[in-house]
């Protein structure tokens, strides 16, 4: 029997309509707004100002605490200004607006295709690679992934776990990658478990991309300690804590990291981007987006610049289909609707999803029938139905002791839920709030 | 069988003395001394529970005045200087008179003046919804619609006036009690002085964007031109973030601010009508 995480998953429509097209690269946009903050932590600083000139890979904003990144040049070109411009909530955001001149890059990154299998850097060096290339967690969290590599005193990592999963309907980029770049990916694995001086790695694949696991399990063979493992299909297998459960069945302890069992997990896509930062000395100023839905005619995977525009995408998948009723950076499940097509492409960005208006809308909001199905799929054993009560009536201190906090907001509740109630709605609104108070009681 | 009735009634009357006389004591020892004064005071208070005075109710609104040296500090905005005057009686203080207050939304931007640019089907609270995105038009800093603040206000003093996009405080049932200013996530909700007749003269927008972005979010957005600030003769125009003003201490509702500004951002309310200057005929020989 295929593994899987013990408790609560749904299984929504696969829809991965682009699992076929191989990943394009988009020819680079005439100007781009990259914006400071595009990880979790702190903002980073602007080090360019107007009218300078930057070439592809420049840092063009330095990470300003540990818990941060650097941000760098995905063009080469002037500055035009370092201003603010809506992100996908519409408020504004710090950025960095660059007018595209040619495409001239940095002289020490390698741009050569061969494959760069020597991993005799030292470990400690590699963190700080990772550390100044900018690299976050390519899942969608965007952690910063030298954050995760130096384990807190007393803990000590024993396996690394790879995030193939993608349990995101719809989203198909990093079934792309693990197809194209297999090799990379397993030099990028080495190299992340010779950081954390592990000698164990598991990739967790999803068993609806036989082709992937196939693949990788052939090639992992000459790559010692590194396995895969195929997964049942089932959302939100790609959560941290559910991935950790499923392939080794540990559980993570309420508010505790996945180090705490011994853990540490990555994407497929961070492991390719610490294999191009190490081995080809690239920072991430790039990525692989997935452009799709049912109404777009040419559902595609592009290498995407950071900073590019939406609606840039938009136009290479086919254009914007006339009944589309919602723009969603990320997948069905999880991603945010976008306001606007001029939003940028950030690190964090894995699809743009363009739903039809009738997908769109969401049923009329009937009363609770305590059927109790949010209970049964939550993975994190919640009671969603009480969360969204007490967020709703703002009992604050009851919901954190009902541990809103362990929320993943993987919106399985509100999926499921026969009264179309907005579950999440409320229980992100009172883990937010929760968080506030959290936070102010440390100060 | 008698005699069981004597036994029954002796113990129970023994008991019962016995437990009286240990509840009087017990009674003596725990007595909580209140001032009597706390009932009288908060006898007198409208009993509305709200909390506008920052109090966790009456009550408490009643003790922290007996407490109190000086009513300089407190103040029920419900019952307002009556009320304040009795309580001074009571309590044998001073009563200190304050300007009675009335609350009001700085933003106009009903559904004619400010286009819809997206639509949001999540929960409709405003607080979830600003939480998660800026709003429904180009505007991040406008009301958002969905009535937090009414229903904060427990006196029906704010009309939602569906499809406008923006409710309304009716002045007449607005006790100023604060409870739509905390509940407003955009802080648009502002206490003003209550003037005569309730009229005011306000800058009925909370846009901190640059002109020309404001402007073409919403056709009545103030963008920040000054030319209020310098037509006031007052001074109780400022000019913060591309945003006007008007402090309601400081105006006269003298209403030259009016005509002056350029987007109507600026709104005079229960004023009679404007006389129109008849224009003076100019003659011409020809």
């Amino acid at each position: 029997m295929l593994k899987t995480f013990k408790i609560g998953g749904v299984h929504p429509p696969e829809n991965k309509l682009s699992k076929d097209r191989k990943i394009e690269v988009l020819s680079i946009p005439s100007a781009v707004f990259i914006p400071v903050a595009q990880h979790i932590g702190a903002p980073s600083t602007p080090v360019v100002k107007k009218g300078d000139k930057v070439k592809v890979g420049q840092v063009i904003a330095q990470s300003s605490s540990f818990v941060s990144t650097n941000i760098h040049s995905s063009v080469s070109g002037t500055v035009k200004k370092v201003d603010f411009s809506a992100d996908s909530s519409g408020y504004p955001k710090q950025g960095i607006f660059i007018d595209v001149e040619g495409d001239e890059w940095m002289e020490d990154i390698d741009r050569s295709e061969t494959l760069v299998k020597d991993i005799s850097v030292d470990g400690a060096e590699i963190v700080k690679k990772i550390q100044e290339c900018g690299i976050v967690g390519l899942g969608g969290a965007t952690f910063p992934t030298h954050v995760k590599l130096v384990p807190p005193k007393g803990m000590k990592a024993e396996v690394l776990l790879i995030n193939g999963v993608e349990c995101e309907p719809y989203l198909t980029s990093d079934h792309r990658l693990m197809l194209e770049k297999a090799d990379e990916i397993l030099v990028g694995i080495q190299l992340l478990m010779k950081a954390m001086n592990v000698d164990k790695a598991v990739i967790g694949i999803e068993n609806n991309k036989p082709d992937a696991i196939q693949l990788l399990s052939e090639k992992c063979k000459s790559v010692a300690g590194v396995s895969v493992v195929a997964l049942k299909v089932q959302y939100p297998q790609g959560g941290e804590k559910q991935l950790i459960n499923a392939v080794t069945g540990r559980e993570v302890p309420s508010g505790a990291l996945p180090i705490a069992v011994g853990a540490v997990v990555s994407n497929v896509g961070t492991a390719f981007a610490v294999y191009e930062a190490i081995q080809k000395n690239k920072p991430l100023f790039e990525r692989v987006v997935t452009v799709t839905g049912k109404g777009v005619s040419k559902p595609s995977n592009f290498l995407v610049r950071v900073g590019t525009a939406t609606s840039e995408l938009v136009a290479a998948a086919g254009g914007l289909p006339e009944n589309t009723g919602k723009i969603i950076s990320g997948g069905p499940m999880m991603g945010r609707a976008i306001s606007s097509l001029d939003i940028p492409v950030t690190k964090g960005t894995s699809g743009i999803l363009l739903m039809k208006e009738e997908e769109s809308k969401r049923e009329e909001i009937i009363a609770c029938i305590r059927c109790s199905r949010c209970v049964s799929v939550c993975p994190m054993g919640l009671e969603p139905y009480l969360l969204m009560t007490l967020g709703e009536k703002q009992i604050y201190d009851r919901a954190e002791s009902e541990r809103v906090m362990d929320c993943i907001e993987c919106g399985s509740c509100s999926y499921t839920c026969p009264s179309n109630r907005p579950l999440l709605d409320y229980i992100r609104f009172g883990k937010g709030k929760v968080g506030q108070i959290i936070r102010s009681r440390k100060k | 069988m008698s005699i069981t009735v004597v036994y029954t009634i002796v113990t129970l009357a023994v008991i019962g003395a016995t437990a009286a006389v240990i509840l009087y004591f017990v009674a003596q020892k725990f007595k909580v001394v209140e001032d009597p004064r706390i009932d009288d005071v908060e006898g007198s208070l409208p009993g509305a529970n709200c909390g506008g005075c920052g109090f966790a109710g009456c009550r408490a609104f009643a003790e922290a005045c007996v407490k109190a040296s000086d009513l300089g500090d407190l103040n029920c905005p419900v019952g307002g200087n009556d009320t304040m005057g009795q309580v001074a009686t009571i309590l044998g203080l001073e009563a200190v008179a304050k300007d009675p207050r009335v609350a009001f939304i700085r933003c106009n931007g009903t559904c004619d003046h400010r286009p819809k640019t997206s639509q949001f089907d999540g929960a409709t609270t405003c607080a979830i919804a600003s939480s998660v995105y800026s709003g429904e038009s180009d505007c991040q800093f406008g009301c958002l619609g969905y009535g937090d603040c009414y229903d904060a206000c427990e006196f029906d003093a704010i009309d939602l006036r569906a499809g406008m996009g923006v409710p309304l405080v009716l002045d007449d049932k607005c006790v100023a009690c604060g409870a739509c200013v905390d509940a407003c996530p955009k802080d648009l909700i502002e206490l003003r002085k209550r003037m005569p007749k309730d009229r005011k003269v306000v800058v009925a927008c909370r846009n901190m964007d640059k002109g020309a972005v404001a402007k073409k979010a919403c056709s009545v957005a103030c963008i920040g031109c000054s030319k209020c600030f310098k037509e006031c003769p007052f001074d109780a125009i400022t000019m913060e973030n591309n945003l006007a003003f008007i402090d309601s201490d400081k105006c006269k509702l003298c209403r030259k601010c009016v005509p002056v500004c350029p987007t109507n951002a600026i709104i005079e309310l229960n004023f009679p009508p404007r006389k129109v200057k008849p224009e003076v005929e100019v003659e011409t020989n020809s």
